[in-house]
């Protein structure tokens, strides 16, 4: 599904990410962990797209095509969400309005019509009570007061609307109490398809007692010092960082 | 050349002085001694300052000298008493029941009804009309708000308008129906239009009033409105301006309101379109716990200039005055906001609030906005704030990554950075319509005259689709 090869990519002039190569399959879910500043988020927004950084060398093929030329819109349409560490709020345009025009965008983009209203109104019932919402969360506007936990279940929801192939959760365990992170990791867990795929990065190893990876990944310093499965996470958990620091 | 003085090809204050002379028994036909006097004091004071410019603190950044160098023809004939406005105005505003009020080029439109008394004792009609015909009314309130020393636009007015709406709502009163007030410029030449409108209400008295402006002919137009409004004790005022004209339009648009103990007034200027607009909200607090709401939104592009001129007359104890304006200006656009609040030194316990939010798309775009703070009291909450800035280039990315288009990203967050000054209006169904007119206006697909039936063949090309309906929701 997703290939990065040597994937260096440098912010004014500052290398961040110094040669990244992963490889995901569809029916997936991997795992990226890390200290801080190590370039985790980078990694996740330039696959999402973001403008700004410089791509020095490699490729990032999704579905078998590079999308490093494709504008974030494009790459979001072709099946790709970035779920955000800090969502952004938008005042005045009501979640439902956000999605619905979302939708219709992606599916204008693969030539067809626009999702009927009550196709729609169907779907969205269904995927608010599979993240638990609240009734009234959906005509809010976009992220405007919302709690850190109500922000996060909004992103899953919007990636529950949304159907990507690829989904890159960025923290999306940080800061959420028990409660949220169990509904967020349930609902992550019951999107799960043998034709999608998901890359959580996070901190912690607290989420992946609810979200199981099939692989982890340590980026350190620009690089991926190493894979393995999910009992990574446990040798992080209980050596620190410091062990990586010390093997890298 | 002398400081402050604009050159023009054409001499308008020439001309108009001219016809003022030659004009003289038309101009004052229907004059009653005291129209007949304001209207000479008024007449002396434009002479003397003669046309706005630049070197006038309140007009530095609003030039007039293209707006005034055409030639004009002022003094339109009123219209034929066989003109029936349903045939040249529809309004199209869906299920927004109003009681239609039209003027023709300045004239009362209803040439065949030129008073009509309602069954509550309200009263609308021609003030032409009005001016003999309800003399003790008139004479109280006509002259007595709008400042024809200040402003020389006004005394030009003072002067020279004709005819124009009259509207008296007696005490006690609550007005079931929208009032909508219609100003229809249709002319075969360049227009120069003077007209004048007198809004009372009495006490414990409730009034909605939509004031729109609409062009038929696009040729070009001057247009320059006084409107005087008296709010009784205990009534309340909701009024909405909407501003759709073409570029070729200069609007003046004064508005003088005056309010008596407990009374609220809320307005809103939303502009659209428009070649020049100036529009003042000049608000006297008079009574105690009196409020006003003075809010509005303005969306220029092209050469298009929009200036906002609020003065907030804080002259009475424990009042409240709340400013809420916003603007996204595109292209080579340029804005005013000019925010006086003037607190008394009796008017304690005034609580006065002030923002002006502003987006510049573009370089060549531009705002002047100042707040003006002239306070005598010490017990008083004052505040003010302006801000310009440029999308959030984040939320554009947050929305770009749901595959929402660029063009689209901007225009969604356009309409954010709007939706509360349209989120303001209450009469459900007009802000429902003002939503989506804003919404076509930030597409790039709205007609300079979407409401008229008249005009319907500017081509409406789907430039982006965008698909955002709150009445669905």
């Amino acid at each position: 599904m997703l290939s990065i090869r040597n994937l260096r990519v440098s912010i004014k002039g500052k290398e961040i990410l110094k040669g990244i190569n992963l490889e995901i399959n569809a029916g997936e879910v991997h795992a990226i962990m890390g200290p801080n500043g190590t370039g985790k988020s980078t990694l996740a927004y330039v696959i999402a797209g973001r403008e700004g950084y410089d791509i020095e060398e490699g490729e990032i093929i999704f579905k078998g095509r590079n999308i490093l030329a494709l504008s974030a819109e494009e790459r979001a349409c072709e099946g790709l969400f970035l779920g955000f560490q800090y969502p952004v709020e938008i005042p005045g345009v009501s979640i439902t309005n956000f999605l619905r025009t979302a939708i219709n965008e992606q599916r204008k983009y693969k030539g067809l019509d626009p999702v009927p209203a009550t196709e729609f109104l169907a779907r969205m019932e269904e995927k608010k009570q599979l993240l638990e919402l609240q009734e009234k969360l959906a005509s809010r506007s976009v992220n405007e007061g919302f709690s850190g936990g109500e922000k996060k279940k909004n992103e899953i929801f919007q990636m529950a609307m949304l159907e990507p192939s690829l989904a890159i959760l960025d923290e999306t365990d940080s800061g959420l109490d028990i409660d949220a992170l169990r509904i967020v990791a349930t609902g992550v867990n019951k999107l799960r398809r043998p034709d999608n795929a998901t890359v959580v990065i996070t901190h912690y190893q607290r989420l992946l007692e609810y979200i199981v990876p099939d692989v982890v990944h340590v980026l350190f310093d620009g690089r991926i010092v190493k894979t393995g499965g999910k009992e990574l996470a446990l040798q992080l958990e209980e050596k620190g960082y410091e062990w990586i620091r010390n093997e890298a | 050349m002398e400081a402050g003085t604009i050159p023009t090809l054409y001499n308008l204050k020439e001309y108009l002085a001219g016809v003022f002379v030659a004009k003289q028994h038309e101009i004052t036909k229907n004059d009653t001694p005291f129209i007949a006097e304001k209207r000479a004091k008024a007449y002396t004071l434009f002479s003397q300052a003669g046309f706005p410019h630049a070197a006038l603190e309140r007009w530095r950044s609003t030039d007039l000298s293209r707006a005034l160098n055409h030639e004009y023809q002022a003094l339109p004939e009123p219209p034929s008493a066989e003109l029936d406005i349903d045939k040249i105005f529809k309004c199209d505003v869906p299920h927004f029941e109003t009681l239609l009020v039209s003027k023709l080029n300045g004239w009362y439109a209803d040439r065949k009804n030129l008073i009509q008394v309602f069954p509550n004792g309200m009263i609308i009609g021609s003030l032409s009309v009005a001016f003999s015909r309800y003399p003790e009314l008139v004479n109280a309130h006509y002259g007595k708000y709008a400042d024809d020393n200040a402003e020389s636009l006004t005394a030009l007015n003072t002067a020279m308008s004709q005819d124009g709406i009259f509207i008296y709502v007696p005490d006690n009163v609550t007005v079931e129906q929208n009032i909508q007030m219609v100003n229809i410029t249709d002319f075969k030449k360049n227009l120069f239009l003077n007209t004048r409108n007198l809004v009372i209400l009495g006490e414990n008295s409730h009034l909605r009033l939509v004031q729109c402006d609409d062009s038929i002919n696009h040729d070009v137009t001057f247009i320059n409105t006084v409107t005087e409004v008296k709010i009784g004790r205990n009534s309340t005022l909701d009024h909405y301006k909407l501003q759709n004209k073409d570029d070729h339009t200069t609007l003046i648009n004064s508005m003088y309101f005056h309010q008596d103990e407990g009374s609220h007034l809320s307005t809103n200027a939303i502009s659209l379109n428009g070649g020049l607009i100036r529009n003042l909200s000049h608000v006297t607090l008079s009574g105690s716990h009196s409020s006003a709401d003075v809010y509005g939104l303005y969306l220029m592009d092209r050469y298009q200039h929009i200036d906002n001129q609020v003065y907030i007359n804080h002259a009475a104890p424990e009042c409240e005055s709340r400013e809420l304006f916003k603007g996204v200006l595109d292209d080579h656009a340029s804005g005013v906001f000019n925010g006086h609040i003037k607190v008394h030194r009796d008017a304690q316990k005034t609580n006065a609030f002030q923002t002006n939010k502003n987006i510049l798309l573009t370089d060549k775009a531009s705002i002047d906005t100042k707040p003006f703070l002239e306070i005598y009291a010490d017990d008083v909450k004052c505040s003010h704030g302006a801000t310009i800035g440029q999308l959030d280039t984040e939320a554009l990315f947050y929305i770009r990554s749901r595959g929402i288009s660029e063009a689209n990203a901007k225009i969604l967050l356009m309409y954010a950075f709007a939706a509360d000054v349209i989120n303001k209006i209450s009469i459900t169904e007009l802000r429902l319509r003002m939503d989506d007119m804003v919404k076509k206006r930030l597409r790039g697909e709205l007609s300079q005259c979407e409401q008229c039936v008249l005009n319907c063949s500017t081509q409406e090309h789907q430039r982006v689709e965008f698909n955002i309906d709150l009445s669905k929701i």
